[in-house]
């Protein structure tokens, strides 16, 4: 009995923080599919409107920007390259980083370990100008290389994947050398399938960190072609249902990764399974 | 020449810590050797430093005549079963027996051919598409053999791969390597820290001790003619008794009680060995003791007594009708004692 109760309490106050989180969305959601003069007139709305595909196809194709030279289908598409590029690289720079500090007798790794830990300390925001001279003089200004490049490592993936290296026992390394494996072989075979779960996790992490940038793509582009969603959110000027289509729609590609993702993205959190 | 041929091995650990300090042992093609010894005696690090996992500080390793002090250990051709088995948990059974094979560029068919083989005579051939973990211990362990078996390497090393099951299975087990070595004649080298173990296992036994083999013998050897101290009391359930004693004249003196041992020694400071199954307990005995404790084993049972203030124990059928506070009469033969030197530990 006592049972029962608790878990209807629990359900309760788990329906509230629900209903707080998806109640302002469902209210954004449905007024985008009604037209800017309804809203202006009535407020906003919590059913459904007539006018979710007309409001949608305009907003995705309506040329916008300053110079009127992209479309949001654009946006979108730049930020999903940029944050593709981001969570990709970030794991892979990340895994390689922590399989050689762990498994490789580095000297001083703990140090360099510590060095890189402590770059968590200089966000990009705080090393903007060194960063964009950098890019500049490669000449990646208005390019996805510059965009993703100097966002491509990532210190607390590096530290994920080291502390769980760590936990893995020497025996299977021993094993695996005595079964005629080579250390690339061993990265391969082994620690990437070990930590597939936790690869799921950081990708997530980092696509959404990437897809969440605006100062760096703001500084990095010069040209309208490279403006991402959310240097568009910014710059909507549309009428009042366009601009809530548009949040909507930004909403989209993080939610598309989570649920592609989502088991192994559970099982990576909490990988001590 | 000796199939493996240590030469004077020692391995000092960075950190100072000498682990194995020059030792030596020859061993022949198709021998079953067990290692033994307390743990943190050097035992693991020696059979590691045969399978390449640790350098060799000094001294040299050559299998088959071949120096191997600096061939990589997936070049040695040696196969290991793990305490914990460390079995790769991502892969099938099938893949955790074929992924050695697979390195070695062996194919397709062939792999299937060996590997289904060996689990049909590991009897896991039921268990080939399941992961390490929907696995019991004794599966595992099986598996573990099996991944050694499959690559009919040049030796087996075996790291205290019984320590982790329940006592059933571990006698069940032993008995299945014992016969799988026969079957296989594939040399084979066994780390434990369990004397009953080591018995059982062994053609040879090579007794370790603070980085230092001891004694290298047949089980038998071992058992009947200690080399030192040390093997005395590690080999041997019950332990042997050692008595501190001063010889005198071929008589040892143990607190009143006087034991000939029918010879002309004179040691200042021995001890006296005998093994509780070697105390001759009868009604006109010499010797008189009281029985402080009774421990009932079935169809034996141990006395535990004291002579002066040295205890000892005593291991006789339990027909006997004996129980804590008796007092009972027993001799000690001199040709069942084995008599050490105190100051050099050694057998005289």
């Amino acid at each position: 009995m006592t049972k029962y109760i608790s878990s209807t309490i629990n359900h309760f106050i788990l329906s509230i923080g629900l209903l707080i989180m998806v109640v302002p969305i469902w209210i954004i959601f449905a007024s985008s599919t009604h037209s800017s003069l309804f809203i202006n007139t009535n407020g906003l709305q919590f059913f459904l409107g007539d006018n979710f595909i007309e409001n949608y196809s305009r907003v995705l194709f309506k040329q916008s920007g300053f110079f009127n030279e992209i479309t949001a289908l654009k946006m979108f598409f730049n930020s999903f390259v940029m944050a593709t590029g981001i969570a990709t690289l970030s794991v892979i720079t990340s895994l390689m980083a922590a399989y050689g500090l762990v498994y490789f007798k580095v000297k001083y790794a703990t140090i360099i370990f510590w060095v890189i830990f402590i770059t968590l300390l200089v966000p990009l925001e705080l090393r903007i100008m060194p960063s964009y001279i950098v890019m500049s003089k490669l000449n990646l200004v208005n390019t996805f290389a510059g965009l993703i490049l100097p966002i491509s490592a990532s210190a607390i993936a590096t530290f994920f994947f080291r502390q769980f290296y760590k936990s893995i026992p020497d025996e299977l390394l021993e094993a695996a050398k005595l079964d005629g494996t080579n250390s690339l072989r061993f990265f391969i075979d082994f620690l990437i399938p070990l930590s597939k779960t936790m690869i799921a996790a950081v990708f997530i992490f980092m696509f959404v960190f990437g897809y969440n940038q605006y100062l760096w793509p703001l500084i990095m582009t010069t040209s309208e072609q490279y403006w991402t969603v959310v240097m568009g959110l910014k710059t909507m000027y549309g009428s009042i249902s366009d601009r809530f289509a548009f949040v909507i729609m930004s909403m989209i590609p993080p939610v598309i990764i989570i649920i592609f993702l989502q088991k192994l993205f559970i099982q990576g959190i909490f990988q001590n399974k | 020449m000796s199939f493996l041929e240590l030469q004077n091995i020692t391995k000092i650990y960075p950190n100072g810590t000498k682990a194995v300090n020059e030792t030596s042992l020859n061993i022949e093609n198709g021998e079953f050797v067990v290692f033994v010894g307390p743990s943190g005696c050097g035992k693991s690090t020696l059979l590691r430093m045969i399978a390449g996992l640790e350098d060799i500080t000094n001294g040299e390793i050559s299998l088959d005549g071949n120096v191997i002090n600096n061939i990589d250990p997936s070049e040695r051709d040696v196969a290991m079963v793990f305490q914990n088995y460390a079995l790769y948990p991502h892969m099938s059974v099938f893949n955790n027996m074929a992924y050695g094979l697979k390195n070695r560029g062996i194919s397709k068919e062939e792999i299937n051919n060996k590997v289904n083989d060996v689990a049909k005579l590991l009897e896991i051939d039921q268990l080939l598409t399941r992961k390490p973990s929907m696995l019991s211990g004794g599966q595992r362990q099986r598996v573990a053999m099996g991944r050694a078996i499959v690559r009919n390497p040049k030796i087996f090393l075996f790291d205290e791969p019984l320590s982790n099951l329940d006592a059933k299975l571990r006698n069940q087990m032993r008995l299945e390597i014992k016969r799988l070595q026969r079957q296989m004649g594939v040399t084979s080298i066994f780390v434990t820290h369990d004397q009953t173990e080591a018995m059982t296992l062994g053609d040879r036994i090579v007794v370790i001790n603070n980085g230092v083999v001891e004694q290298v013998g047949t089980p038998k050897e071992i058992y009947s003619k200690p080399n030192t101290k040390f093997v005395a009391e590690f080999i041997g359930s019950p332990q042997m008794n050692l008595f501190n004693c001063k010889i005198e004249n071929g008589i040892a003196h143990i607190a009143d009680i006087k034991i000939n041992l029918n010879n002309s020694k004179n040691i200042e400071d021995a001890s006296l060995g005998i093994r509780p199954d070697d105390i001759l307990i009868s009604d006109n005995g010499q010797h008189t003791c009281v029985a402080n404790l009774v421990e009932y084993l079935g169809s034996d049972m141990i006395i535990y007594s004291k002579i002066g203030d040295q205890e000892f124990s005593c291991k006789l059928s339990s027909k006997i009708d004996l129980n804590a506070g008796d007092t009972f009469k027993f001799d000690i033969s001199s040709t069942l004692v084995h008599l050490f030197d105190n100051t050099t530990g050694l057998r005289v």
